[in-house]
């Protein structure tokens, strides 16, 4: 279900972390799954700044609306314009080429909050 | 007379299966306090046929479009509904059905919808159009919050010339939001041009134009949308869709999202309702639009079929978020309107409004050749409703003509307390040159009398 | 495949006829510029080639009058035929809204005794007809709130409700421009009261509520709810949807609730269209009776005479183009009279009487979150058939299908998972409900036997499961053939 060398978030989100400050954010597996088909992805715009937590776009699935949120304070430095044309990405391939934004942390302390891939999978089957 | 099938027998053998005596148990959840006693209150039930009787005597107590020659239109008009309509809605098929949660046994209400949806936008020059609000006004209403959400500007600037009546509805669906209306002045009969120039800036989430407008004159809609300053600024057309059956397309002259009543659209004039709010707009917008949309799809075994898409904005998914809060809507009423554009047909709709704006001419030439009648918008082209003025007491004259067997048409100073004199006459392909002459024949007795 | 009424277009054919035009105008130059050289392409057919469209699409569709529709807080009751006689009369269908008062008397009187009726049921004081749906009225309401609150100068921006509400709730509170508060229900299916204190103050404007709620669960603590939001000053609002459940039993104005919708095309059996028309006429209590939009029907003080009256003072102003469906109000009036409000009580017995038969039949096969008395509908699970044999609540509807009953309302309301919403109504005999346990014992059984029926299913519907996710990817929401 979900992948080693990942760290995740309680909201379902994965965070890969790229150099210098960089996080790159996608769903999980789990979290594609429950939405099921995956019909449309407002991105956010880069440049746009979040504190951890704020909702920083929605995925629609067809009966479904997902928000997806911000591992970690900071700004969107690129986005994964495919999936406009290709929303069916993020059920395909929700760890590759189904990632949606890349984000430059400021707090790089806050990753000490997120779950690593045993701990996600143990909340999962909770 | 009651409709629950159950015999008394049946009755118990349920109860006691449920392990109950009396069916006074089922409703032991609710506290003493709450619960209602007075059963004196309640009255007893009648027979299908004193029920008929009863309502008969109701229905005969009004005055009709029948007992009356109407000349009365203002948003609500005395049309030709051809027999064909009420066949097909009479049909239970469609009217003991409900929203089409199942498409899989839903494919006649949900192929309908997009067959009205595609009508729709040809008669209005646009890409989408919803499958109903619940009539003209709350459509507009509902294109105003819908012109914000996209703009995300809240001036909404109005021509005067817009039904006062429907802007009402309009101020009371956005009571309690940052709306800011602007009124714009009247200029014989149309928007005063200069005044909107004046009103307009790029602040303005949108303009509203009625086409044709309150006094039934054509609003020149390329004009006015040249004076937009903002691209983000919406043009919401409401226009009338008989109208649209002779006159250029909103959407071919610039209108972002066209509403309008569509009563007219083979809907009997039931004091008011049920009728239909018709929806639609350009495609970029689907995101923030109201209402149910049908699109086209096919089953796993490849064969077409229609279901109710980006339901995502619907209340019943996005709940708070969503862009509109309607749940029911007028489905069948788009089933009536569907099967008369049908019926009419390309030749029919463009004859219905040629008639309407042939008659409308007649009675125009032939009512201001009256001494004491003026043409109240002289230059000003219009469709087949227009204003004169009398040299007269309206009431009065309204009183008579009426004891004569005509409506004569609506006073404009009930929606407009500046204009004196003034009479809307709506004239619909039902007129005939003999009512129309022996109505200017009693208006001229009256006039002189 | 039922070809597109488009696609049966001949130019040139006709299904109309008109009386030749009597007078002889032509276009003026005024108008030239604006007219469109080419009409409007719309389908051109034959009456017969129409007729065949039609009701060919109409077999298509699943309907009250072929079987059993228990859809979960639609109330699809029969609808009986003599009511669409009765709107059809000339003398309610052909009026003019800008009639004046003297040539509608019978309209008038009619509404002033329907609104006699509504008021003993309810417990309200004053009504209007005004809104089209269960949802405009509650705008209708949300829109009082509003200019009560801001009349008596108080700053209330927040409305709270339960999350086993219905979507049209908080989309109505949010067009009030109120934030929506949501409060958890608690583990007898109904409202936390401590929840409910907790969110209660006086920058809270108010409650939307239904009760029973859409569990089909009595709120018990209703009074004490009342009292919580009434002593920090805020509204009740009663979204009437679920009435069919309490009718003569008890009524929202003894409960407290200070404004209400009912919803005539539940209810009182008017037919619901295909999707519509409705009619959500509300009531409201007499401190908020200045407030309803304009005008409401009133006898003239010397008799009579009956008159639409638009002199409220803290009027909202108005919610339709004219004055609501009225030729919808007609068929309820006349199911009203029929029945009479002794008739109306008993429907709300029959219907709860139906409804906890098939609960109590059915709660083996399908899990019961909330196990106890229901009202007019109650709420089942499949989610012991998906954790056992993935069997999903969409295939058990889908099932059913194939045995020619509609489906409940699935996957509402959201607190309960795999929700199957099932609302027999009180005009399914005993034979029908047993019919329906069976169908749902069977698809239980090939759940645990037999799951690849069940998740293929339907099998025998004129098409198979949609593909719903292309037509968001591929959006074709017209028919372009031009
Ligand atoms: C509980 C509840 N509230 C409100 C509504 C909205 O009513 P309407 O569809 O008439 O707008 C519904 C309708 O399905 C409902 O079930």
């Amino acid at each position: 279900m979900a992948r080693e060398g990942l760290m995740y978030t309680d909201s379902d989100e994965w965070v890969q972390k790229k150099d210098n400050n960089i996080l790159r954010v996608g769903i999980t597996d789990h979290a594609q799954s429950e939405l099921g088909d995956i019909v449309y992805v407002d991105l956010p715009e880069i440049g746009e700044e979040y504190d951890k937590g704020d909702d920083v776009n929605e995925i629609e699935s067809v009966k479904a609306v997902a928000e997806v949120k911000a591992p970690v304070s900071g700004k969107i430095v690129a986005i994964n314009d495919q999936l406009e044309d290709d929303p069916a990405l993020l059920n395909e391939e929700p760890f590759d080429n189904g990632w949606i934004f890349e984000i430059e942390m400021t707090d790089p302390d806050q990753l000490e909050n997120l779950m690593d891939l045993e701990e996600y999978e143990s909340k999962l089957e909770e | 007379m009651a409709y629950y099938p159950h015999t008394s027998e049946e009755i118990e053998e349920m109860l006691s299966s449920l392990g109950y005596e009396s069916i006074e148990e089922l409703f032991e959840d609710i506290p003493k306090e709450a619960r209602f006693n007075d059963e004196s209150l309640l009255n007893e039930g009648t027979s299908e046929l004193e029920v008929s009787k009863l309502m008969k005597e109701l229905s005969e107590k009004n005055k009709t479009v029948d007992d009356y020659i109407c000349f009365m239109g203002g948003g609500a008009y005395d049309r030709y509904i051809p027999s064909t309509v009420d066949h097909v809605i009479s049909r239970p098929e469609f009217y003991t059905a409900y929203t089409p949660y199942q498409p899989e046994v839903s494919q006649g209400t949900l192929q309908h919808i997009y067959e009205y949806q595609t009508m729709i936008c040809r008669l209005t020059g646009m890409d989408v159009a919803n499958a109903s609000m619940y009539d003209g006004a709350s459509a507009l209403a509902e294109a105003v919050i819908m012109a914000m959400n996209v703009s995300r500007k809240n001036k909404i600037v109005v021509p005067k010339s817009l039904n006062p009546y429907w802007l009402r509805v309009v101020k009371t669906y956005l009571l309690g939001s940052d709306a800011e209306f602007v009124m714009v002045e009247e200029k014989n009969g149309e928007i005063d041009y200069c005044d909107l120039e004046d009103k307009i800036d790029d602040d303005v989430a949108a303009v509203l134009t009625q086409y044709p407008n309150s006094f039934g004159i054509v609003e020149n809609l390329k004009e006015i949308k040249d004076k937009f300053t903002s691209k983000k600024t919406m043009f919401v057309v409401m226009a009338d869709p008989i109208a649209l059956g002779l006159l250029k397309k909103p959407g071919d002259l610039g209108a972002d999202i066209v509403v309008g009543e569509g009563q007219q659209l083979g809907i009997p004039l039931s004091f008011g309702g049920p009728y239909l709010g018709y929806f639609a707009f350009r495609k970029k917008y689907v995101r923030k639009s109201p209402g149910r949309i049908i699109g086209k799809t096919e089953d796993k075994e490849g064969k077409r079929g229609f279901v109710m898409t980006y339901q995502t904005r619907e209340q019943h998914i996005r709940r708070e978020k969503a862009t509109s809060n309607i749940c029911t809507n007028q489905g069948l009423m788009t089933v009536a309107a569907s099967v008369y554009m049908s019926t009419l047909g390309k030749q029919g709709l463009r004859e219905v409004a040629e008639q309407s704006y042939k008659k409308a001419h007649y009675l125009f030439n032939e009512l201001t050749r009256i001494d004491g009648i003026k043409k109240a918008y002289p230059d000003k082209p219009f469709f087949d409703e227009f204003v004169i003025e009398v040299n007269t007491d309206l009431n009065k004259l309204k009183y008579k003509m009426k004891k004569e067997g005509y409506l004569p048409g609506i006073i404009l100073k009930h929606q407009y307390p500046e204009k004196d004199n003034q009479l809307l006459i709506a004239v619909t392909e039902k007129r005939t040159k003999e009512e129309m002459d022996s109505f200017v024949s009693k208006i001229k007795t009256i006039l002189k009398g | 495949m039922t070809e597109l009424i488009f696609e049966l277009t001949s130019p040139g054919r006709k299904a109309y006829t008109l009386p030749d035009c009597d007078v002889d105008v032509d276009y003026d130059d005024k108008i030239k510029d604006f007219i469109d050289e080419e009409p409007v392409n719309l389908p051109e057919v034959s009456e017969q080639d129409l007729m065949r469209h039609y009701v060919e699409l109409s077999t298509l569709n699943f309907h009250v009058d072929k079987g059993m529709y228990p859809l979960g807080s639609c109330t699809m009751k029969y609808n009986p035929k003599i009511n669409e006689d009765i709107a059809r009369l000339d003398g309610f269908s052909d009026i003019h809204p800008y009639s004046a008062d003297e040539d509608i008397q019978g309209l008038l009187e009619m509404l002033f005794d329907f609104e006699k009726d509504l008021k003993i049921l309810t417990g309200m004081d004053k009504f209007t007809f005004q809104p089209a749906a269960g949802a405009h009225g509650e705008l209708t309401g949300i829109k009082i709130f509003r200019k009560y609150f801001d009349n008596k100068g108080e700053d209330r921006d927040k409305i709270i409700v339960p999350d086993s509400a219905h979507g049209t709730n908080p989309a109505t509170a949010s067009m009030g421009g109120f934030e929506v508060i949501t409060i958890k229900s608690n583990d007898k299916g109904c409202v936390d009261l401590d929840a409910l204190r907790d969110a209660m103050d006086e920058t809270v404007a108010g409650l939307y509520l239904t009760n029973p709620n859409t569990l089909g669960i009595f709120e018990e603590d209703i009074l004490e709810i009342a009292k919580i939001v009434h002593d920090e000053g805020g509204l009740l609002y009663y979204d009437g949807a679920n009435l069919n459940a309490t009718m003569g039993i008890s009524r929202p104005g003894d409960m407290g609730f200070d404004i209400v919708h009912l919803n005539l095309h539940k209810t009182f059996s008017a037919p619901h269209g295909g999707g519509g028309p409705g009619s959500g006429p509300i009531g409201v209590k007499d401190f908020l009776t200045q407030y309803l939009p304009v005008p409401v029907v009133k006898k003239d003080d010397n008799g009579n005479k009956y008159k639409l009256d638009y002199s409220l003072e803290n009027t909202i102003g108005k919610i339709h183009g004219f004055f609501g469906n009225v030729g919808v109000v007609v068929k309820a009036y006349a199911y009203t009279k029929l029945l009479g409000l002794k008739g109306l009580k008993k429907v709300s017995e029959m219907a709860c009487l139906n409804a906890n038969y098939l609960k109590d039949n059915l709660k083996k096969d399908y899990y019961l979150k909330f196990n106890r008395l229901c009202k007019h509908e109650f709420v089942l699970s499949g989610k012991n058939q998906k954790a056992e044999n993935s069997v999903k609540t969409l295939d058990i509807a889908k099932r059913m299908l194939d045995f020619g009953v509609h489906p409940p309302t699935v996957y509402f309301p959201q607190i309960v998972d795999e929700a199957l919403m099932i609302e027999p109504t009180e005009t399914e005999s005993k034979q029908s409900l047993d019919n329906f346990i069976r169908i749902m014992k069977k698809i239980a059984s090939e759940a645990k036997n037999n799951p690849e029926t069940v998740k293929k299913a339907p099998h025998t519907t004129p098409v198979k499961r949609l593909n719903e996710a292309k037509a968001m990817r591929n959006p074709d929401l017209k028919y372009e053939n031009e």
